[in-house]
């Protein structure tokens, strides 16, 4: 039996997209904490499937898909910003026109050019079979992306939760803006080989959001989310080695299990804490 | 009492054409409590964005205690407390959460509280009366106590000029009267305390100064000779709720004098006297309180 576990570990690729998934979980987890609070989740889907085009393009002229992919995604949250400013269009007209937009485009580019791009790993992800080459892309982008958070992850909190005070005490606000976009940007070109586009906006959303149920601390929800995100993304590669299947689908569907189990059994958010509350209320009236 | 704020033919156009504020000057001074009142669109908003750096002013310019917006807002000297309703109230982020935010600017690289830094912000919750309530999540507040959440990180900031968006919305009568009695302390050390609002009856209880404005600056100075009707009516055109008693209304005798009502919202302004209160007495006391509240 124990033998039969340990089997995945026993093959190198496994044990690459164990820890890779891992990495890039956690990545996209701490980005999950800001993006869920500011109601920005959408965002993460525009980035992923925006970032396609430029996936496609750099395959096309041989450059690294990071770079190719960074700088569509920058395109787009640029777009975005500049249509939302210029309109009084809503942002969820404003995403939803961007990244169709840009996702239709990408695939204008694999259909006219079929040979060199394999869609399917960008569109499903493809951890499994990831290069060594894209292995350290995804690493330098999950390490940066870490680390600047790790310094600063106060500095944005204050800058998310209170632009004028961010300001009165004198952060650069509009650089912090700029920085955290561009490291989901990043991020996403990362969850983009394990997950593929279509599913990073789990990533991005749901460690978050569970983490949320079950405290009321950012800094505990970030280290909560954080922790989800990896163990679950580690979880997910890891079975489906025995599933033979996508570790995407897998992972996504761990995460959402666990949502699941916070939105019913959180201590203080859970809707069963609030049945027996309820119930013990009605009962000291009945009672007192 | 020195200068804190000096503006100097202040005017914002925003990029789409539309001119929020023009020729706005004067030297705001230490140890006052200014008013700044309009209706909603006058640029009370747009003023206190220029004092901050939000927007640039397009022309003239603001200098906080001689320096560049800018440079003041590094070194700490300006405390935003925002309107209530501008606060993600579902935030997880705990009372003590928020008042340590005011400490920010003044911590290092990492943004590593000291034990100075806890200390501040014990004592700025101890002087709202909020300490109790250290670790409850902010939503979890009533409307006064939200409210005093973020006075408290103002204070924990340390700032001497503390800018305070219509602070007395959703608030309990019995915080408001806390908060006037603080924010008087503060003043009395020597801050400057600048109050966008239309609640007009709490102005001259409340503020030294006022500053009307509707684009232009109407008028500036205290409060007992600009907080007048003829410039509230300047200000508010026919904006206001006017009632007028003269006379005969309200005495039985020969008595000529009148009380003036204007209203906005929840407290009037009561004026009263000869030819229906053209000059206003200022209220201080409770006594004085009691009978303007409605």
């Amino acid at each position: 039996m124990t033998e039969l576990l340990l089997e995945p570990f026993t093959y190198q690729y496994m044990v690459k997209a164990i820890w890779v998934c891992a990495l890039v979980g956690g990545t996209c987890a701490f980005l999950s904490s800001y993006l869920m609070l500011k109601g920005w989740s959408l965002i993460g889907d525009a980035l992923g499937h925006s970032i396609v085009p430029g996936v496609a393009l750099a395959y096309l002229l041989g450059l690294p898909y990071a770079i190719g992919a960074f700088f569509a995604g920058l395109l787009a949250a640029f777009s975005m910003a500049v249509i939302k400013q210029k309109t009084k269009l809503r942002e969820d007209a404003v995403i939803g026109l961007i990244f169709t937009t840009f996702f239709a485009v990408g695939l204008l580019l694999v259909s006219i050019n079929p040979t060199s791009v394999n869609i399917q790993g960008i569109i499903l992800g493809n951890i499994l079979a990831i290069s060594d080459y894209d292995i350290m892309q995804v690493v330098i982008i999950s390490v940066v992306c870490l680390c600047v958070l790790a310094l600063k992850w106060k500095d944005f909190l204050v800058v998310f939760f209170d632009e004028g005070h961010a300001r009165s005490i004198g952060l650069p606000v509009q650089i912090l803006q700029v920085v955290f976009f561009t490291l989901l940007s990043a991020a996403t070109v990362a969850a983009l080989q394990t997950v593929g586009a279509c599913l990073v906006i789990a990533m991005v959303v749901t460690p978050g959001a569970t983490a949320y149920l079950l405290t009321d601390k950012f800094g505990r929800l970030v280290f909560i989310a954080i922790l989800l995100g990896s163990i679950t993304s580690a979880l997910g590669a890891y079975l489906s080695y025995f599933l033979n299947a996508n570790p995407g689908g897998l992972i996504v569907t761990i995460q959402t299990v666990l949502f699941l189990a916070a939105f019913l059994c959180a201590p203080k958010h859970g809707v069963l804490h609030a049945r027996r509350a309820i119930r013990r209320l009605k009962k000291e009236a009945v009672h007192g | 009492m020195t200068d804190m704020i000096e503006l100097n033919n202040v005017g914002v156009t925003y990029p789409n054409g539309h001119t929020a504020l023009q020729n706005v000057s004067g030297h705001l001074h230490s140890g006052k409590i200014c008013g700044l009142v309009g209706v909603n669109g006058a640029g009370k908003s747009t003023l206190f964005k220029a004092i901050m750096g939000f927007v640039k002013p397009t022309t003239g310019a603001v200098k906080i205690m001689g320096q560049d917006v800018r440079a003041a807002l590094k070194e700490n000297r300006v405390s935003y407390v925002p309107q209530t309703e501008e606060v993600d109230w579902n935030f997880p982020v705990l009372v003590d959460d928020v008042v340590m935010m005011g400490r920010y600017g003044r911590m290092g690289f990492l943004r590593r509280p000291s034990k100075a830094d806890k200390q501040a912000v014990d004592e700025a919750l101890e002087r709202v009366g909020m300490r109790a309530y250290k670790k409850r999540q902010i939503g979890e507040l009533s409307g006064g106590q939200k409210k005093r959440v973020f006075v408290a990180r103002a204070l924990a900031q340390g700032g001497q000029i503390i800018l305070l968006d219509e602070p007395f919305t959703g608030v309990d009568i019995k915080t408001e009267e806390s908060l006037i009695a603080l924010f008087r302390s503060l003043a009395a050390e020597g801050c400057l305390i600048l109050v966008s609002t239309h609640n007009l009856g709490s102005v001259p209880h409340f503020c030294d100064e006022v500053m009307l404005i509707n684009k232009d600056l109407l008028a500036y100075g205290p409060v007992e000779t600009t907080f007048t009707e003829d410039n509230l009516a300047r200000a508010f055109g026919g904006m206001l709720r006017h009632h007028q008693l003269i006379g005969r209304e309200i005495h039985d005798d020969e008595d000529a004098r009148g009380v003036t009502v204007l209203t906005d919202d929840e407290r009037p302004l009561v004026f009263y006297g000869e030819h229906g209160g053209k000059k206003i007495t200022k209220h201080d006391t409770q006594d004085d309180r009691s009978n303007q509240d409605d």
